[in-house]
């Protein structure tokens, strides 16, 4: 097996508005490894969020390649992509993350039985992974009980549970104070660490940066530039009064 | 299979979850329910009583004066059209019916009685249960419906008296109660039975027809040989016996005076409280889908198909819908055990049936457009909803 999670290649997106054409992404290329964690910001409307919905098979691009865990995009049917969605992406999203009526507990094993893995034995793993981000208390809460940090917990746990190739979080501390933040993002970087799986966070929130790998820095829909340098990814999350 | 197994997962979660909101549901449902059994229960009733003596006739065939338009008062035969008629091929037997209404005044309440002659052994005398047929001629007797009988308390034996107007004077008649037979309501009157002659006499008249003696028949019913040659022998009646028009026994029915119109709008009423079951029903599953549209982007963009997400909105919608058709049956057996007789209600078997399923397809009709707007809810909704 490759150790390449997520392949970008040459990715075109473009919308057409009112006969203008707006370049939502273009000509953007890049590579995630497993055990990478990957920050992608830029100003709004730079087209972070076009981008995850392609990554994440939701919507389709205009032209250009995304493999994940080695398999094409472009080449599946619907059907496929679904069930790519369910075994191979982990998700959380800016808000709303939750099934209402499920509890903390059943969120996160839903995963689980939508890919009919849920056994003795992942049960454990999910109170486990539960636990570990703090909410052994909370199992058997409905979202509403929640805080919106514990909520974005549960969000994570549930994007992991199923050991997927690629976690994408879309704007996960939005709805957060900065202590909160910080803490979620380590969490989520730490267990992104630890499994090997691929992850890739969507903020325009620099200091989260500290906690990752690499930062893609997108403006106007074009990959403008790369910090890999973990002194220069610190410049970045430091210096920056957002 | 898995993909069930999710729905009901999904949709059985969300109803315990919610249990006072989708119990607020079934109630709507259940009230619905009770409204349309007892409708459906009060048509049948109410027909009963108006064309349970003409839908128990032994007879295939009624036979009324020609251009009557099958309307029982206004026909009068000739007294030998019944001879004529056995004398027809394929005629089994025929018997004469005479209709009209009196009083019975010797209770502590008058009862009102359709009072029907009829020829004992014929077509139109009703098999005795109890007792024996009266004697014909002008034998002062009667045979009687066993509601009448249940309603007040007369036993076989029992001397009746009945009012009667005669041209501008109150008569009164005695019979002699010699046997019963099963309910024959016509015309929403129990029904008490008379020899022809003796139904001449004692029925209400005008003072014209007081000077006749003659009984004429309004209809005639007529057992056929082959109970399934009722078009062909139809047409032979009337180009053998002058003067006559020919009905089954529905078109007879449908032509009681009120009958097709009353029946009409108990069946318009039934329709219309379904109708606004659906859209109750609609309303709620749309606004409710509504509500959970980032939800469900939620649910499809991890990974649920589209399928599975529809047939948990169709589960949901079943479960709840039967939940509280299941309430309203019951509702509805527990009211019909308190409602006096006096209202006619009865509850057929095959009616109730038709109801309930009728009742259980207004769930998933109604939430027929939620769940095509489930299925369709893009899962790109989750990302740009946020
Ligand atoms: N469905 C769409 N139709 C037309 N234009 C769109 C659509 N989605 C996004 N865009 C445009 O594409 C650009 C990138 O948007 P987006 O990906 O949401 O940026 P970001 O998430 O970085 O704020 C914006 O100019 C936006 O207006
Ligand atoms: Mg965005």
């Amino acid at each position: 097996m490759s150790d390449i999670a997520l392949e970008v290649r040459d990715l075109v997106k473009t919308f057409s508005l009112d006969g203008t054409t707006i370049h939502a992404v273009d000509h953007v290329s890049f590579q995630v490894k497993f055990g990478e964690f990957v920050a992608l910001v830029g100003p709004s409307g730079s087209g972070k969020t076009t981008m995850l919905s392609i990554l994440a098979a939701l919507l389709t691009p205009t032209d250009g390649q995304v493999l994940i865990d080695g398999q094409d995009l472009a080449k599946m049917g619907e059907k496929q992509r679904v069930k790519l969605r369910r075994e191979k992406i982990g998700f959380t999203f800016q808000s709303n993350n939750l099934i209402p009526f499920l509890s903390a507990r059943e969120n996160v094993e839903f995963m689980l039985r939508l890919n009919g893995k849920l056994d003795h034995a992942s049960r454990i793993r999910s109170d486990e992974l539960l636990a570990r981000l703090g909410l052994a208390e909370r199992l058997h809460n409905l979202p509403a009980q929640m805080s919106g940090g514990q909520q974005q917990r549960v969000a994570i746990a549930r994007a992991l549970i199923h050991n997927p190739a690629l976690v994408l979080a879309d704007e996960p501390t939005a709805s957060l104070d900065t202590e909160r933040a910080f803490q979620v993002v380590k969490t989520f970087a730490n267990l992104i660490h630890e499994n090997e799986r691929a992850g890739i966070i969507v903020t325009h929130d620099l200091r989260m940066c500290q906690f990752v790998d690499r930062v893609l820095q997108m403006q106007d829909g074009k990959l403008i530039r790369v910090y890999e340098d973990k002194d220069e990814i610190m410049e970045l999350a430091t210096a920056t009064i957002h | 299979m898995k993909s069930i197994y999710l729905a009901t997962y999904l949709a059985l979660k969300e109803v315990f979850r919610n249990k006072g909101r989708f119990f607020l549901v079934a109630l709507v449902i259940a009230l619905i329910t009770l409204l349309v059994l007892f409708i459906a229960a009060l048509g049948e009733g109410l027909g009963n009583g108006n064309r349970q003596y003409i839908a128990n006739l032994d007879a295939q065939l009624v036979v009324f004066l020609e251009k009557s338009d099958y309307i029982i008062s206004s026909s009068r035969l000739e007294t030998n059209t019944a001879r004529s008629i056995r004398r027809v091929d394929g005629v089994a037997d025929a018997g004469a019916i005479y209709t009209s209404s009196t009083e019975i005044v010797s209770l502590d309440e008058p009862l009102k009685v359709s009072m029907l002659g009829a020829e004992p052994g014929r077509p139109g005398m009703p098999p005795i249960l109890q007792g024996r047929e009266f004697r014909t001629g002008e034998a002062r007797e009667t045979v009687i419906d066993r509601n009448v009988a249940l309603r007040t308390n007369i036993r076989v034996g029992d001397t009746i008296k009945i009012r009667s107007t005669q041209g501008t004077k109150d008569e009164f008649f005695e019979l002699e109660v010699v046997g019963l037979v099963d309910g024959q309501s016509y015309f929403f009157q129990p029904t008490i039975f008379v020899p022809a002659a003796t139904w001449e006499k004692i029925r209400p008249q005008s003072e014209s027809e007081l000077n006749s003696d003659t009984p004429y028949p309004n209809i005639i019913a007529v057992k056929l040989q082959d109970p399934t040659q009722i078009e062909a022998m139809s047409a032979l009646l009337m180009e053998r016996v002058p003067n006559i028009e020919v009905a089954d026994i529905q078109t007879t029915i449908n032509n009681i005076p009120g009958y097709s119109a009353q029946q009409g709008t108990v069946q318009t009423q039934a329709v219309f409280t379904l109708l606004i079951g659906i859209l109750v029903i609609g309303g709620f599953f749309q606004i409710q889908i509504l509500q959970k549209v980032p939800q469900i982007g939620v649910l499809k963009a991890i990974g649920s198909a589209n399928g599975m997400v529809g047939l948990s909105a169709v589960i949901q919608i079943i479960v709840v819908t039967a939940l509280g058709v299941g309430i309203g049956g019951g509702l509805t057996y527990l009211f019909s055990l308190g409602f006096p007789p006096t209202i006619p209600l009865v509850f057929n078997g095959v009616n109730s049936l038709v109801a309930v399923i009728l009742l259980l397809l207004i769930g998933p009709i109604g939430g027929m457009v939620s769940i095509i707007y489930a299925v369709r809810i893009e899962p790109l909704k989750a990302l740009r909803l946020g």
